[in-house]
Parts: C-alpha cells; sequence; structure tokens
C-alpha cells in the first residue's frame, strides 16, 4: 500500500480541517478542545490487551512480523561508519543460520551517517514492500530539537539529499509545553517541506513527539493530532534518550488519535513506539494492540515500526526456540 | 488463645529473588513416615529458561571477582550456614527422618565442605595451572578458567543438603554461576540454603536453585544452547545417555552420574574449568 499522504502538500490537512483562514487561535482552539483521556480506562485497556497469550503458529507469524516492522537503530555519539555497515548487514541478513529469516524494514541512523548507510546496502535499499530495506535518518537537531529552524531545516535536507527514505523529526518540545502551538506547527510543515526531493516526491516524516517529556496523556492526543495535522506520515513516540520511552498506554492512545483520523478522512497515518521495547513478548502486545484499536491492516511497515535495536536479537533467539525446540542463547546471535 | 503456627511457603530461588513457579505448580512434600510437610513449588521448563538467563548475567561478575574475594564469599556462606544450624538439623530430622545426630552429622559436613572449597577459590589456579616449557623465548603459561553455566541435577533420596553443597560449591570455587535442579523428594533444606546464600554476600544469579522434577527440567538444560556444562550427579535415576547426547550438540561439559553424595575433591573443581594457554615474549629487546 502505498501512503496516500506522501503526496498532500504540507499543512494542506489542516488547511482542510480548520478552513484556509488557518491562525494559531483556530489550531488552538481545535488542540484544547479534544476531549480529556480518561488515564484510568486507558492503562487498564493496555494492560487488558497485554494479557493476550499468542502461543505456536501465531507467535511464529508474529515474531516474522516483528522483525520486518523493524526500524534497525543505531543513535550514539560513537557511531562509526564500520559500524553502520554492520548494522546494515544484520538488517540484511538477521540470522546467518537460517536465511528464512525476514529482512528489517529500515535502519535508522542520525543524518551524516546516511551515505554510509546507503552504500552499504547498494542495490537492497528500498522499499520494504519489495523485501528491500529503507534508510531512515534522524533530523532537526536529535535528540533535543534546541536548534533554530535553519539549523533544522539544513539537517534535514542534508539527509534527504543523502538518500535517507524517512526523516525522523523531533517536535520543539519546549514550545509545545509552553503552549506555543503555532511554532510547532509551523516547524513541522516546514521539515516537512524540506523533506521535498528534486523530482516532487517527499520523504516519509516521523514526528517523534518524545511523549515522555510531555508529562500527560492529554498532551500525547494534542501533539498527536498536532503531528497529523502538521503533515506528518507517522507519529513517533520517543526519541529512545529519554526515560520512559515507549509504552504501551502511550502507543495506545497515538492509535486511537490515528484511528480517529482514518475515520474522519480516510487517510492512514502509521505509528512508530520506539525506545525501551527490547523483549519479543512486549513487542507481541504491541502487534495485539494494533491489530486491536486500528486494526490489521496497520501491521505494514508503511503504517507501524518498531523503533529497537537489542529488540531483534530476542526475536531471533525465540525464532531459533521455535525453530530447534531448544533454548538458545546469546552466543547464537550478534554482538551489537 | 493458641497461636497459629505460620506454616513457610517453599519457593524457588532465582536471581536472587525467591519467585512462585512461572506455571503456577506445586508438589507435596512429605515427611519420612508419610505425613504432610510442605509444599513446594514444581518447576517448569520456562523457570530453568528464566533461571540459566540469571545465571548467564550473573557469570561475569563473579568470575570477574578476585579468587580472593570469592573464597571470602563462600567462607561466609559457611558463617551464616552455621548460624543457622539448629533450623537445618530440624528441617532435616523432618524429612528425612534422620536422628537428630545424623541430621547434625549432616549439617555439620555440608559447613566444613563450604569451608573446604573456600579454601581452594585463590589456590586451585596455582595446583592445576602450569608455566610450560616451550623452545623459544616466551612464558607459556596455562590457567584454568570457569566454563560459565553449570547446570546440574543434585544428588537424590539421600542427604539433600549435603548432596547439594556437595555438587554446588565446587562449581562456585572457579567462578561458575550454577542452575541446580534440588533433590525432588527432599527439597526443603535446598530452598533454606538458598535464603543462607541470599544473605551471605554471594552475588544474586551465581546460584539459582529449582525444585521439581528433575526429569522434566533436565532434558531442557541439557539441550539449552547457554548452558556450558552439565553436572548429572544426580541424574542416576534418569535417561542419562539422552541428555549426555542432548548435551553434545551444544558441545557441554558434562559429568556423568555417580551413586550417593559426592566426596570434595580437587577434580571437581576442575571438571568445570576450561584451559587457557597463554604466550608472552620473555623480552621486549
Amino acid at each position: 500500500m502505498t501512503m496516500q499522504t506522501s503526496s498532500l502538500a504540507p499543512a494542506e490537512r489542516a488547511v482542510r480541517l480548520l478552513g484556509g483562514d488557518l491562525t494559531e487561535r483556530s489550531l488552538r482552539q481545535h488542540l484544547e478542545g479534544l476531549s480529556g483521556v480518561d488515564a484510568v480506562g486507558l492503562e487498564q485497556r493496555a494492560a487488558g490487551l497485554a494479557t493476550r497469550s499468542i502461543k505456536t503458529s501465531s507467535k511464529a507469524w508474529a515474531l516474522d512480523r516483528i522483525i520486518e516492522l523493524i526500524d534497525l537503530t543505531t543513535l550514539e555519539g560513537a557511531d562509526t561508519p564500520g559500524k553502520v555497515r554492520s548494522l546494515v548487514a544484520k538488517a540484511l541478513t538477521p540470522d546467518a543460520s537460517d536465511p528464512t529469516t525476514p529482512r528489517v524494514a529500515a535502519v535508522c541512523v542520525y543524518g551524516d551517517m546516511v551515505p554510509a548507510a546507503v552504500e552499504a546496502l547498494g542495490a537492497a535499499h528500498g522499499d520494504p514492500d519489495d523485501g528491500l530495506v529503507s534508510v531512515a535518518a534522524v533530523a532537526t537537531a536529535f535528540p533535543s530539537g534546541r536548534a533554530s529552524l535553519a539549523v533544522k531545516l539544513a539537517d534535514t535536507r542534508d539527509a534527504v539529499a543523502a538518500g535517507a527514505d524517512e526523516i525522523d523529526m523531533v517536535i520543539d518540545r519546549g514550545a509545545f509545553l509552553a503552549g506555543d502551538y503555532g511554532t510547532v506547527f509551523e516547524q513541522i510543515v516546514a521539515v516537512k517541506e524540506a523533506c521535498r526531493r528534486a523530482d516532487g516526491s517527499y520523504a516519509s516524516l516521523k514526528v517523534i513527539l518524545e511523549t515522555g517529556e510531555l508529562t500527560t496523556y492529554d498532551n500525547v492526543r494534542r501533539a498527536s493530532w498536532l503531528a497529523i495535522l502538521a503533515g506528518g506520515d507517522f507519529i513517533k513516540t520517543s526519541t529512545g534518550k529519554v526515560s520512559p520511552a515507549a509504552t504501551l498506554p502511550v502507543t495506545l492512545l497515538m492509535l486511537e488519535v490515528v484511528r480517529d483520523w482514518h475515520r474522519l478522512t480516510g487517510e492512514y497515518v502509521g505509528v512508530k513506539p520506539a525506545g525501551g521495547i527490547r523483549a519479543s513478548k512486549d513487542a507481541v502486545r504491541y502487534l495485539v494492540t494494533v491489530a486491536e484499536t486500528v486494526g490489521e491492516q496497520w501491521l505494514q511497515p508503511h503504517l507501524f515500526r518498531f523503533g529497537a535495536s537489542s529488540l531483534l536479537n530476542d526475536v531471533l533467539l525465540q525464532r531459533q526456540k521455535l525453530r530447534t525446540g531448544h533454548y538458545s542463547g546469546p552466543d547464537y546471535v550478534t554482538i551489537d | 488463645m493458641t497461636r497459629l503456627t505460620i506454616p513457610k511457603t517453599y519457593k524457588l530461588y532465582i536471581g536472587g529473588k525467591f519467585p512462585r513457579s512461572e506455571s503456577g505448580r506445586s508438589y507435596e512434600v512429605r515427611a519420612a513416615d508419610g505425613g504432610f510437610l510442605a509444599n513446594a513449588s514444581l518447576a517448569s521448563r520456562k523457570d530453568a529458561r528464566d533461571a540459566v538467563v540469571a545465571a548467564r548475567a550473573a557469570v561475569a561478575g563473579w568470575s570477574g571477582a578476585t579468587a580472593y574475594n570469592r573464597g571470602q564469599v563462600l567462607y561466609r556462606v559457611a558463617e551464616v550456614l552455621e548460624g543457622r544450624r539448629a533450623q537445618f538439623v530440624e528441617e532435616l530430622q523432618a524429612s528425612e527422618g534422620l536422628s537428630a545426630a545424623d541430621a547434625a552429622r549432616q549439617v555439620d559436613a555440608a559447613i566444613d565442605t563450604w569451608v573446604w572449597y573456600a579454601g581452594w577459590a585463590d589456590k586451585f589456579v596455582q595446583v592445576a595451572g602450569a608455566g610450560n616449557p616451550v623452545a623459544g623465548p616466551f612464558f607459556n603459561l596455562s590457567v584454568p578458567e570457569p566454563t560459565g553455566v553449570v547446570a546440574t541435577v543434585a544428588p537424590q533420596g539421600e542427604a539433600s543438603l549435603l548432596g547439594l553443597v556437595r555438587v554446588v560449591a565446587p562449581a562456585l570455587v572457579a567462578g561458575n554461576a550454577v542452575v541446580v535442579v534440588a533433590d525432588e523428594a527432599h527439597p526443603l533444606s535446598a530452598i533454606s540454603l538458598a535464603e543462607v546464600l541470599a544473605t551471605s554476600d554471594l552475588p544474586g544469579g551465581v546460584v539459582n536453585v529449582l525444585t521439581g522434577s528433575p526429569a522434566e527440567i533436565a532434558p531442557w538444560l541439557a539441550s539449552h544452547a547457554d548452558v556450558n556444562a552439565l553436572d548429572l550427579t544426580g541424574a542416576g535415576a534418569l535417561e542419562w545417555v539422552d541428555l549426555e547426547i542432548a548435551a553434545a550438540d551444544t558441545l557441554k561439559r558434562v559429568t556423568r552420574p555417580e551413586p550417593g553424595v559426592p566426596a570434595p575433591s580437587l577434580d571437581r573443581i576442575l571438571a568445570f574449568t576450561e584451559t587457557k594457554t597463554v604466550w608472552h615474549t620473555k623480552s621486549l629487546l
């Protein structure tokens, strides 16, 4: 399925929903007019979904699907081209002992490592729907987002020019918490514009809300709406640099916004929980939550991703257990 | 008003914590005269899996501790065990039907075993290691290094405390972490020993105690790819040849079953070590 949103001009959604005379005031009225989140109900629902038992053939299906939805990530100050190459090798062949293991959806690196990732992928660089691997780059002064708009846009353009298919941007949490929704909105719109390639198509834009810094569920809901209205193709929970990172209730809440948006407009917006998802069991719970909230059609790489690094190894160990019938160990997967 | 006694819940010992079995199962432990003694957790394969994960996490810290420090910690186990001597005597009397004197003898032997093996911690390398003569200007040294995670089936049916100590303590000396399946019929002293271990500076996960059926759990440990050695001392009544075959798939070191309670020996320490040989130039000139 191709993203319907990628052909949209930035801010077009907001204009359609809120009218042509889009002002900070109309945006604020819309966001503050959203109903409050029932925190207890949300957490109960998430806890209920986490109790589902997924076994045998369903588990095998889930494990493979989790791999296909992973953005294999390295976002360290110590990243080197060599480390990116080994990350790409792992993305292409996650488990050398089992060639039937699917490839991950994308590798996610810092902007300056995009050329190294593109070169290492070579002919395998492309759309995950075709069995290829995309390159995602974090941009806009990741992870803090504390830089001028000009710097953020230059950061984004560099990554897109270097061949990034997806841009993971961070919102200006300071402006959001100060109530300055207009600034956050305009920055997302500007970054989306900076995602435009020479041929007029857009790199997919994932908007990181950094929910761990937004403090309340109401803020998460508002930020989700804001990111969608401004033209985000994905809304992503966290950078992975702040604790708490992705949690099941927060992801459920963002999925509900995406569902509401789909009901309202028919458009598909993706969700990416990132950070803190290390065990297959946790990842399976996310799959259940997606299937039960927005439907199984969302369980594809253009609409749902896991931002993770160590999760892949745990999934591979589980796959090996299913295949061989005995427990495997960390000696049988790579050291990252 | 008469006071109700508070019966103890015997749980597993995994990663320094006392969880119930993941499966929620338990089984009745009978006294020597057939009467009800207690309920113990009936560990499942997933408990064994969790125990191996805990043991693996503990290997780096325990094997990285200095030999002297490991010796001190093992000696501390003997000290704490000595302080709870009466409890163990009582427990052994109830579960194994021993006389007070026989039970006391077994507890004393267990304490002495800890002390004996504690003493070896900073000495066995000198005895088992070697400086090898080589035809060149090199030092050539062979030293025993811990194998890693050792899965153990404790002696079954007699001397439940002493049998357990005689298989667990030697594996700890070199710096291994242990997952041990206790005596199925007499598991209570094993869990009480776990309480001693938990309060004597032994890092969590270095020893993990499972109670339940060795026939059920041992095959999972034998085939587990993250277990480095398999001690089948108490597995004589099991299909232990199959266990040895399963262990061979992942090149585990295997110690074969032996009847009764094994005597303390240096061989038991060395059974769970690997020899590392290093070459070093004698001079840079």
